[in-house]
């Protein structure tokens, strides 16, 4: 039957499709608008309902997770950078990361259009932690920013990786009288560490 | 099962309008809210029209050479370790879903949005064999628990006020009725969705976009409620319309502009996810489903439908549809984008969907892929009327119709209007909220003039017949 579908499924498209063909587009290099990327990302994650913090190294950002969470509960770190209350690693099944606080991820570059951070499953180690943590906090490069949309998937190389997600700002709904509530089922916030 | 009875969209409208003086207005603010969010969003971006251009034409190619794209999808998602699956229409697509779920005695699914899902009854069809299926979207688990379907393709409980949620989540999940703060609502669901995830065998989903050369589809939500499903049952199945492909990678650039600004003025979704393959330790099951698309496909008027990406950018905009509510439409699409496609599933079920427009355009001019939403609208009219799926007076009373879905006042004051009084010129203009923003000088179309008493009359009529 399911060979059946198959070809019945595509005979169909095939037999279906207009014979006018439509060429593939030119698409041309659009202007590039942010002039500093940097400030125009942060100001785009602050809007997107995160936070951003400098942090000179990543002494400077154990310190202030620590000082930020001191009592959040379980700290789980993707990072090698910041040490946390559990080994990411050593996670066999992504149930065990359901009563985790604070996760913790490097994130391979920003873009500065609308505050995306890319987050892959190389970074994340366990999926999971993306989004089982009740927040998260991102450590990304202040260098590695790309302008926009366009620039942002030339480097995202999905052939590399099972899974990559842009995440931009917190976990979000409006479903309720059409108003704005951060941590409907993903992070409830999610802070930005700049860090070389 | 299917009812096959003809959609009275006309009066489902009327009693969305008639059933007190809150939900409708509410309705009407919030879509056109929205609608003006996106209008400031693709202000903010200089080649926004260009942008459309290209996304149009992108579809058109990939439509144009689907097949070819269909095969190298199927060939790359193999390789990178997915499971890919076909079903010609909503009875494969169901049993593909048990059969999976069957294999690995997987008894409840923890679902995110999926209009393809919808299309096939597929939630109805898995708990009649016994599966829980549950809604991880808030606004899709607000209508599961209501026992609807969504009003809106992007905003599911649009049509509800705060307070109708309140008394939902009270009876379902225990809530404080009288507490009525979306903050509160929300993490009362948050908490009770969460064990659900953990319980869940396996984590559905849909796709906003297929890309052929990688293998990947993307899959874009606010919540996260769909990586949660993705990323912690071991397996992910998700439905994907054949229509849904694009060619490469860098496509995305364009779309992902393009989805998020069109549906809520939003720069994007909170999460904009890729899966290319199953992610380590997990399975990932991929249906691809035609179900009617590819007869779509050789329609010469309505093909151009299949661009949709369901952003619902033409349903806020739309003065007929803010004014019904998505749930008059009787259909798994409402709106200007329903009423093109909900006909090429049954022409006869929905043959009065077409009419339930006022023709304005608006739903054409912001279509962030170009579909020439109005035209087809009118064109569906043609098919209608010339296959005599309505009688005459009816037909006529619908060109009134959606003049006075503008103004709920005046179908409000119709029951105890003495005498119609009000003729309905043929140019009768919309009021200027409506028109001004659209900043273009179109002709607007002409109307049945007919007056206000001679459409009611003929309503009333209709609905005595029907003994109601
Ligand atoms: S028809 Fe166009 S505007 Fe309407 S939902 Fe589809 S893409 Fe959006």
């Amino acid at each position: 039957m399911e060979h059946n579908s198959r070809s019945q499924v595509l005979a169909a498209v095939e037999r279906q499709m207009p014979t006018h063909k439509i060429a593939y587009p030119e698409i041309p290099d659009f202007p590039r608008t942010a002039a500093d990327l940097l400030a125009a990302f942060e100001d785009r994650v602050k809007d997107a309902g995160g936070e951003v913090f400098h942090l000179a190294d990543a002494a400077a950002a154990q310190a202030l997770l620590v000082s930020q969470y001191a009592d959040a509960g379980i700290i789980c770190s993707a990072t090698p950078e910041i040490t946390g209350d559990r080994d990411i690693h050593a996670v066999k099944n992504p149930h065990e990361l359901a009563d985790v606080a604070v996760g913790v991820i490097r994130a391979r570059f920003g873009v500065a259009e609308n505050g995306m951070v890319w987050l892959t499953e190389e970074d994340l180690v366990v999926n999971a932690l993306g989004f089982l943590s009740q927040h998260l906090v991102i450590l990304l490069s202040p260098q590695a920013i790309v302008g926009d949309m366009y620039d942002a998937y030339l480097r995202v190389h999905l052939e590399d990786t099972a899974y990559g997600c842009f995440m931009m700002g917190p976990s979000a709904t409006a479903d309720i009288g059409a108003v704005l509530v951060h941590g409907a089922q993903g992070a409830r916030s999610l802070r930005v560490y700049l860090l070389p | 099962m299917e009812d096959d009875k003809k959609v009275d969209v006309a009066a489902q409208a009327a009693a969305f309008l008639a059933q007190d003086e809150v939900h409708e207005p509410m309705h009407d603010k919030n879509l056109w809210a929205a609608r003006m969010k996106r209008d400031a969003a693709a202000r903010e971006v200089p080649e926004w029209e260009t942008l459309r251009q290209l996304a149009s034409q992108i579809k058109e190619h990939t439509l144009t050479h689907l097949l070819q794209y269909l095969t190298e999808f199927e060939k790359n998602a193999t390789s990178r370790g997915a499971k890919v699956y076909w079903a010609r229409d909503a009875a494969e697509h169901n049993q593909h879903v048990w059969d999976i779920l069957r294999e690995k005695n997987i008894s409840s699914v923890i679902k995110s949005k999926s209009m393809l899902q919808e299309e096939c009854g597929m939630t109805a069809f898995l708990e009649n064999r016994g599966i829980t299926v549950t809604e991880s979207d808030l606004g899709e688990r607000i209508q599961q628990l209501d026992d609807q379907p969504p009003s809106h393709i992007v905003m599911p409980a649009i049509h509800k006020t705060r307070e109708d949620v309140a008394q939902l989540f009270a009876r379902n999940i225990g809530t404080d009725p009288a507490n009525t703060d979306p903050h509160y609502l929300t993490e009362a669901m948050r908490n009770d969705a969460r064990k659900r995830f953990l319980e869940a065998g396996a984590g559905m989903t849909g796709a906003n976009f297929a890309i052929a050369e990688t293998g990947s589809f993307v899959v874009c939500t606010n919540e996260g409620n769909a990586d949660i499903g993705a990323s912690v049952p071991p397996v992910h199945i998700a439905s994907i319309g054949i229509e849904k492909l694009l060619p490469k990678v860098k496509d995305l650039g364009i779309f992902i502009r393009l989805l998020s600004r069109s549906a809520l003025g939003t720069l994007a979704t909170q999460y904009t996810s890729h899966f290319s393959g199953p992610r380590k330790g997990g399975e990932l099951h991929i249906i691809l489903t035609d179900n009617g698309r590819s007869k779509r496909l050789g329609m010469p008027e309505f093909w151009t439908s299949l661009k949709c990406i369901r952003c619902g950018a033409c349903m806020n905009t739309c003065p007929v549809y803010r004014r019904s509510g998505g749930l008059a439409y009787g259909a798994t699409y409402s709106g200007p984008i329903g009423i093109i496609l909900d006909p090429t599933f049954d022409e006869s079920k929905y043959s009065e969907l077409p009419y339930h427009s006022s023709l304005c355009g608006s739903c054409t001019e912001v279509c962030p892929v170009k579909i020439n939403i109005s035209d087809q609208i009118l064109q569906w009219r043609k098919v209608m009327a010339a296959k005599k799926y309505l009688p005459a007076a009816r037909r006529l009373a619908f060109g009134t119709a959606g003049k006075i879905f503008e103004h709920p006042q005046l179908f409000r004051s119709a029951e105890t209007m003495a005498s119609g009084a009000l003729k309905f010129t043929p140019n009768f203009l919309l009021y200027n909220r409506v028109l001004n923003p659209w900043g273009r000088h179109r002709e607007l179309p002409h109307f049945a003039g007919q007056t206000f008493r001679e459409w009611y009359l003929q309503y009333k009529a209709k609905n005595n017949e029907h003994g109601t």
